[in-house]
C-alpha cells in the first residue's frame, strides 16, 4: 500500500479527441454520463420490467375476458366497443412504473448523496437537469412505444370472430398507439420534475400518486358541473381519451390533452431548474 | 490554491460559516481543524460550488468552482465517504463521473488501480465496507487528476492501515506540488500529516499558521511538582515570583520559574521532592485550549471554572 507517489503519470491534456471543447464541458459527456447512470442501477431495470408486464399483461387480461363474455355484451355495448382501448388498459398500471423511475432517477441522487459527486463534476446544474431529462425521456419513449404496440397487438390477437378486432390502419387506432406511448414518456417527465422538487423519494411518489390518483377520487366530492369543468384538466382524464379510438365525453381531444400534460411538465421541469440552481446541494 | 475573502453561510439567524478569509497554498498538507460543527463541512461545500455563500466568495485556482471549464481536472473533493448510489458498481461510478469531463476509460481503471480496488471494481458499492467506501471516494478525487485535492475527516472511521495509506496519500500528492486541505476535529492526526493549520471555531477563524507554530505557541510550558509538603513548597515559591497552582492528584504545576530554580527553593526550605518534571500541555490540549471559547456543545468537566480562565489554568492531566 506504498503511495507516496502515486498520480505521476495521469492524463490531464485528453480534452482533444473526447469531445469536450476546450473551456467547457461537454454536453455529450453529460448526456453519456447520464446514460450510464440510468444503466448501471437495478431499478431502472426492473420499473421498466414492470412497466412492460403490467401495460401487456393487463392489457391481454382484458382483452382475453372481454373476448370471452361477448356473448353477454347488450347490443349497445357491442356497438360502442372499442378493441383498441381494451388492449391498451394496462396503460393506468403503468403510469405507476414510470412515474416511479422518472423520480428515483433523481430522487436516488439526494438520497445516496451522489447528486454531491454529480454536481462537482458538473456545477452547471441546468445541464444536469436538461440531460437527466433528456436521456430519461428518450429512454421512456422508446420502451412505452415498444410495450404499447406489442400490448396493442397482443390484446387484439386474443379477439376471435365475431369479436371485432382493431387494425393499425383503421382511423384513430395508430393515435391511440403512438399517443398512449407518449403519454407515459411525458408523464415520466412529470414525475421527474416532481422528484426534482421535492428531492424526497417517499414525498415524491406520494405527490405522484396523489396527483394521478387521488385527485379525481376528491373531485368526485363536487357537483357534476365542478366535475365536468375540472376533470378534463386531469392527467386521467388525458389518458382515457388517448386510448379510445372513439371520442371521450367531458375531455379535451387526444393530442390537446397531451399538449396539455407537456405543457404542466414543462413548468414543473423549469420551476424544478430554478429550485436547483438555486437551493444547496 | 484556495483563496477565501470573508466566506459566510447563513442558515436562517444561525451563522454556520463566520466571514472566513484564507489562502490554501500548494506544496503542502494544510489542516483544516475545528471542533464538530465549526463549520468545516460548509466551508468545505462552498468550496466546491455545492452550498452558496450567503456573504464572500471563494476560488480555486483563480475561479469560482462553477467557473472552472473541467472541474475534476482541477479539483478533486472527498466530502462525505458515501457521496455514492449504492447500487452501481465501483467502476461504473468511476465512469458516469469521467464521461462529464472527458475523462478516457484507460483513467478509471487507472485510479482504480491506484486505491486497489481492483478485484472489486464490478460490484455494487452498497456492498462495500467503510475503508473501500472510502478508497472509492479517494479514487473519484484523483479521476482527473486534480492540482487541487479536498478532503472532509478522510481518516474517519478507518482502521489504523487504512489511516497510514491516507496519511501517506496525503503526503505524496502535498509533495507532487499539490494543494491539499484536508479537515478534521482531532488535532493528533493533524499534527502527523499536516504542515499548515487553518483552525475554525463557531464559524471564526482562530488560527492560521505552520503547525509547529501552533505547537510552540499554544502549548503552555509548565514544572510538576510533588512534595509531601506542597503547601510549604508552594509558599516558598509563590515568594520566589513563580505562580503555583494545586492539582487535585496533590501536585503542583508551577510556571513563572525555571526549574532548577524551583529546586534550589526546594533545597532552601528543605523540603523533600518526589518529583520535578518539565510539562507541556499535548496537542489535543493545546488545540482544545484555543477553541474552547467556540465549542458549540460541550460538557460540564469543560465548563470547569479551572479551565474557563484561560490566563490562568493549566491544563490538567499534562504529559
Amino acid at each position: 500500500m506504498s503511495a507516496t507517489s502515486p498520480v505521476t503519470t495521469a492524463p490531464t491534456s485528453q480534452a482533444a479527441g473526447t469531445g469536450a471543447s476546450p473551456g467547457d464541458l461537454s454536453v455529450r459527456g453529460v448526456l453519456a454520463s447520464e446514460w450510464t447512470k440510468l444503466r448501471s442501477v437495478r431499478s431502472t431495470v426492473w420499473s421498466l420490467a414492470a412497466l412492460a408486464v403490467v401495460t401487456i399483461g393487463l392489457g391481454a387480461l382484458v382483452s382475453a375476458v372481454t373476448n370471452n363474455r361477448w356473448r353477454t355484451f347488450s347490443f349497445a355495448d357491442r356497438l360502442t366497443f372499442d378493441p383498441t382501448s381494451r388492449s391498451l388498459r394496462g396503460v393506468f398500471l403503468a403510469q405507476l412504473a414510470i412515474g416511479v423511475l422518472g423520480i428515483l432517477v433523481i430522487t436516488s441522487e439526494y438520497g445516496t448523496g451522489m447528486i454531491r459527486s454529480t454536481l462537482s463534476a458538473v456545477p452547471n446544474r441546468p445541464l444536469v437537469l436538461a440531460a437527466k431529462a433528456i436521456v430519461f425521456g428518450l429512454v421512456a419513449l422508446v420502451v412505452s412505444e415498444a410495450v404499447t404496440f406489442v400490448a396493442f397487438l397482443v390484446g387484439q390477437s386474443l379477439f376471435t370472430s365475431p369479436v371485432p378486432h382493431a387494425t393499425l390502419g383503421q382511423p384513430g387506432v395508430l393515435r391511440a398507439v403512438v399517443g398512449s406511448g407518449l403519454y407515459l414518456a411525458v408523464l415520466g417527465l412529470l414525475a421527474l420534475g416532481i422528484g426534482s422538487l421535492i428531492r424526497h423519494t417517499a414525498g415524491a411518489i406520494s405527490t405522484f400518486v396523489g396527483l394521478l390518483l387521488i385527485l379525481p377520487l376528491l373531485l368526485q366530492a363536487f357537483p357534476t358541473s365542478v366535475q365536468t369543468a375540472l376533470g378534463k384538466y386531469l392527467p386521467l382524464t388525458i389518458i382515457q381519451a388517448m386510448i379510445r379510438v372513439q371520442p371521450t365525453p367531458k375531455a379535451f381531444a387526444p393530442w390537446a390533452g397531451l399538449a396539455l400534460l407537456g405543457g404542466y411538465t414543462l413548468v414543473v421541469l423549469l420551476a424544478a431548474g430554478v429550485l436547483f440552481v438555486k437551493r444547496d446541494a | 490554491m484556495i483563496e477565501a475573502r470573508g466566506l459566510t453561510k447563513n442558515y436562517g439567524a444561525t451563522t454556520a460559516v463566520d466571514g472566513l478569509t484564507f489562502d490554501v497554498r500548494p506544496g503542502m498538507v494544510t489542516g483544516f481543524l475545528g471542533p464538530n460543527g465549526s463549520g468545516k463541512s460548509t466551508t468545505m461545500r462552498m468550496i466546491m460550488g455545492l452550498d452558496h455563500p450567503s456573504a464572500g466568495a471563494v476560488t480555486v485556482n483563480g475561479r469560482r468552482y462553477g467557473e472552472l471549464p473541467r472541474p475534476l481536472c482541477e479539483v478533486g473533493g472527498l466530502l462525505e465517504a458515501k457521496a455514492i448510489h449504492p447500487g452501481r458498481s465501483a467502476f461504473n461510478h468511476l465512469w458516469c463521473l469521467a464521461q462529464t469531463n472527458g475523462i478516457p476509460r484507460s483513467r478509471v481503471n487507472e485510479v482504480i488501480e491506484l486505491v486497489g480496488l481492483r478485484d472489486v471494481a464490478r460490484r455494487r458499492a452498497g456492498t462495500f465496507s467503510l475503508g473501500m467506501g472510502q478508497r472509492l471516494g479517494m479514487a473519484a478525487a484523483l479521476l482527473g487528476d486534480p492540482s487541487v485535492l479536498l478532503f472532509d475527516e478522510p481518516v474517519n472511521g478507518l482502521d489504523p492501515e487504512g489511516i497510514r495509506w491516507v496519511r501517506n496519500l496525503l503526503k505524496g500528492l502535498a509533495a507532487e506540488g499539490r494543494t491539499v486541505f484536508v479537515s478534521s476535529h482531532l488535532m493528533s492526526e493533524m499534527a502527523l500529516t499536516a504542515d499548515h493549520l487553518i483552525v475554525i471555531g463557531r464559524g471564526r477563524l482562530i488560527a492560521d499558521l505552520p503547525v509547529a507554530e501552533f505547537i510552540a505557541q499554544s502549548s503552555r510550558q509548565f514544572v510538576r511538582v510533588r512534595s509531601p509538603e506542597a503547601d510549604r513548597l508552594a509558599a516558598a515559591l509563590r515568594n520566589a515570583g513563580a505562580s503555583v497552582l494545586s492539582e487535585p492528584d496533590g501536585s503542583l504545576a508551577v510556571t513563572g520559574l525555571p526549574i532548577s530554580s524551583i529546586g534550589v527553593e526546594a533545597g532552601r526550605s528543605g523540603v523533600v521532592l518526589h518529583e520535578l518534571s518539565p510539562q507541556a500541555a499535548s496537542l489535543e490540549e493545546a488545540f482544545m485550549e484555543l477553541t474552547h471559547d467556540s465549542v458549540e456543545y460541550r460538557g460540564d468537566l469543560l465548563g470547569d471554572p479551572a479551565l474557563g480562565d484561560p490566563a490562568g489554568s493549566i491544563p490538567n492531566g499534562a504529559r
